[in-house]
């Protein structure tokens, strides 16, 4: 396999039942390259997270492979170094918040890693600093605003260096602004070379994505290129997904008999093609 | 109204005592509750006294802190000093008064007075610890002193982790009985009023959700700990390492001596 390849999921199957019929999980096959930005959309209960739990060794399919760099998630003595590659941050910042005080939280996995302790303490500043809560290394974390602790828990996660990052609703229960300052790490840290996969329910995140999945009762049912999966709006309804704003205000326009160009998806881009217009 | 409850009472300074290792602390604590129970006599607990308030003054606690310390343990401070004042019977004295079934000796006032300042410097002295010490320090010097137990295979490691995740939960899930309170009174619940029994009955719908919700937190937390390759506290390394350093071996020369001292006294002056 080439060394490029970040993950690598072929016929992905689990339920969490074996009594039941149903897969939470029903034969998905992808492939992450490094670097990448992947967003995985999808409506409530269609596998998304399942598939997300997978990454890390967290759950184990109950048919197909994962591999991680290579690495099958299933090999027992490498369950560390791959929970040590794909990092995983949660939807509730609080359930993920171990220590008292934020620094120490940090330090945390690489305390379990057992790395020696002058060495834990610049890998902490470091990932506190790309993730922007350098100045609030002292405060106890229930002091924090949720978009603070969730930081502070990408940092829990990014201090082990990790080539991956997933994201399994990150933002879902942030305030806007606390989302605008976790986008704006996650876009540090993409620049900084870590692979992204984004479980997500904003399109407007996706669209920031280098390639979208959508997922439906198990499967991957869509895959594309932002402005691919967003040219097509009715295909997303099908799946309970909606498309960003920009991308509706572009087929409202275009209902009118005004045309935007049909990669319009994102905030930036709308403003932009509106301009040309009106100009 | 919940949120003004403070665990542990730490009282942050930048004393010698405050700075001092927790380890240190938390044996010398120990050593000076064994030290009030060797030396049960005047002498001995007028010098404990004595030690326990040139240790509060270096540590810059004001005095009346040791008076909200001793608040909630002053009925049965009362209790038991009243109780011996009029059950002790001195053996061949005269009683120093006597009315109806009651009779109070010297021995017994002796006994009743030196009982409670023993409590009391047990109180304050445990507290000054808390006072001195932050909880999360605090546990870490737990994990540190019982670590020898480690090896008659006691859970020392999962014991301190466990103490850390309560002192981190804490604060989060008062607020959640808060919204769960606020939650249940928008819908009818009454909570200030009524009988006794109404009052616990009313405190269910509080609870119920509130145990959920913690067990949920408790799962999703366990997952985010995997997550980052926790597996229980073998090879673990730690960010900060307790030290001895050149002062904490001078304050445990000063603690052992005055210990040691006090611990004397039990051979000069006849106690309890």
């Amino acid at each position: 396999m080439p060394a490029q390849t970040m993950l690598k999921v072929q016929d992905l199957r689990f339920r969490y039942d074996p009594e039941q019929p149903q897969y939470a999980v029903d034969g998905v096959s992808l492939c992450v390259q490094k670097g990448e930005f992947v967003a995985v959309l999808g409506a409530n209960g269609c596998g998304k997270s399942t598939l997300a739990k997978h990454f890390n060794a967290i759950l184990l399919p109950e048919s197909g492979t994962v591999l991680v760099e290579g690495m099958d998630t299933r090999t027992d003595e490498r369950l560390y170094d791959i929970r040590q590659k794909v990092g995983m941050v949660f939807q509730n910042p609080d359930n993920q918040i171990v220590a008292t005080v934020v620094e120490e939280d940090v330090a945390f996995a690489l305390e379990n890693l057992g790395v020696p302790t002058p060495d834990i303490r610049t890998r902490i500043d470091e990932a506190m600093r790309l993730a922007g809560i350098w100045d609030k290394r002292e405060s106890a974390p229930h002091k924090l605003s949720g978009g603070q602790k969730q930081r502070v828990a990408i940092a829990g996660v990014i201090a082990m260096r990790p080539d991956c990052l997933v994201l399994d609703e990150a933002t879902a229960m942030l305030d806007p602004s606390g989302r605008a300052a976790v986008l704006d790490t996650i876009r540090t840290l993409r620049a900084a070379g870590i692979t992204i996969v984004a479980i997500t329910h904003y399109m407007e995140e996706a669209a920031q994505a280098d390639r979208i999945l959508v997922m439906s009762e198990g499967r991957i049912v869509l895959e594309g290129t932002p402005r691919e999966i967003f040219s097509r709006p009715e295909r997303l309804h099908r799946y309970h997904l909606d498309v960003p704003q920009a991308a509706e205000l572009r087929d409202e326009l275009a209902k009118v008999g005004i045309r935007l160009p049909a990669g319009t998806i994102t905030p930036e881009e709308c403003a932009q093609a509106l301009y040309e217009l009106l100009k | 109204m919940l949120r003004d409850i403070t665990i542990g009472q730490h009282f942050p300074g930048d004393s010698v005592l405050h700075r001092c290792d927790p380890r240190l602390k938390l044996l010398g604590t120990v050593g000076y509750i064994a030290v009030l129970f060797v030396a049960g006599n005047p002498l001995g607990i007028g010098l404990a006294l004595a030690f326990l308030a040139a240790l509060y003054a270096a540590a810059r606690i004001p005095y009346k802190m040791i008076l909200k310390s001793l608040k909630p343990i002053l009925p049965i401070i009362l209790f038991t000093s009243v109780l011996n004042l009029f059950f002790v019977s001195g053996q061949g004295q005269a009683p120093l008064f006597s009315w109806w079934v009651f009779t109070v000796y010297p021995q017994g006032v002796r006994y009743a007075v030196l009982l409670s300042l023993r409590v009391i410097a047990l109180i304050a002295g445990t507290s000054l610890l808390t006072y001195t010490t932050s909880p999360i320090v605090l546990t870490d010097a737990l994990e540190s002193v019982l670590r020898p137990l480690g090896r008659l295979h006691f859970p020392v490691h999962e014991l301190a982790m466990m103490m850390t995740i309560a002192l981190r939960f804490i604060p989060t899930l008062i607020e959640e009985t808060e919204k769960i309170m606020n939650a249940q009174k928008a819908r009818g619940a009454l909570l200030d009023t009524g009988t006794v029994l109404q009052r616990v009955k009313a405190l269910v719908p509080i609870l119920v959700p509130l145990f959920i919700s913690a067990f949920n937190r408790a799962s999703d937390l366990a997952v985010a700990m995997e997550c980052r390759c926790y597996r229980g506290g073998e090879g673990r390394t730690r960010l900060k390492v307790l030290r001895y350093t050149r002062t904490d071996a001078l304050c445990a020369a000063v603690l052992v001596l005055a210990l040691a001292a006090i611990a004397a006294t039990r051979w000069l002056v006849p106690g309890l």
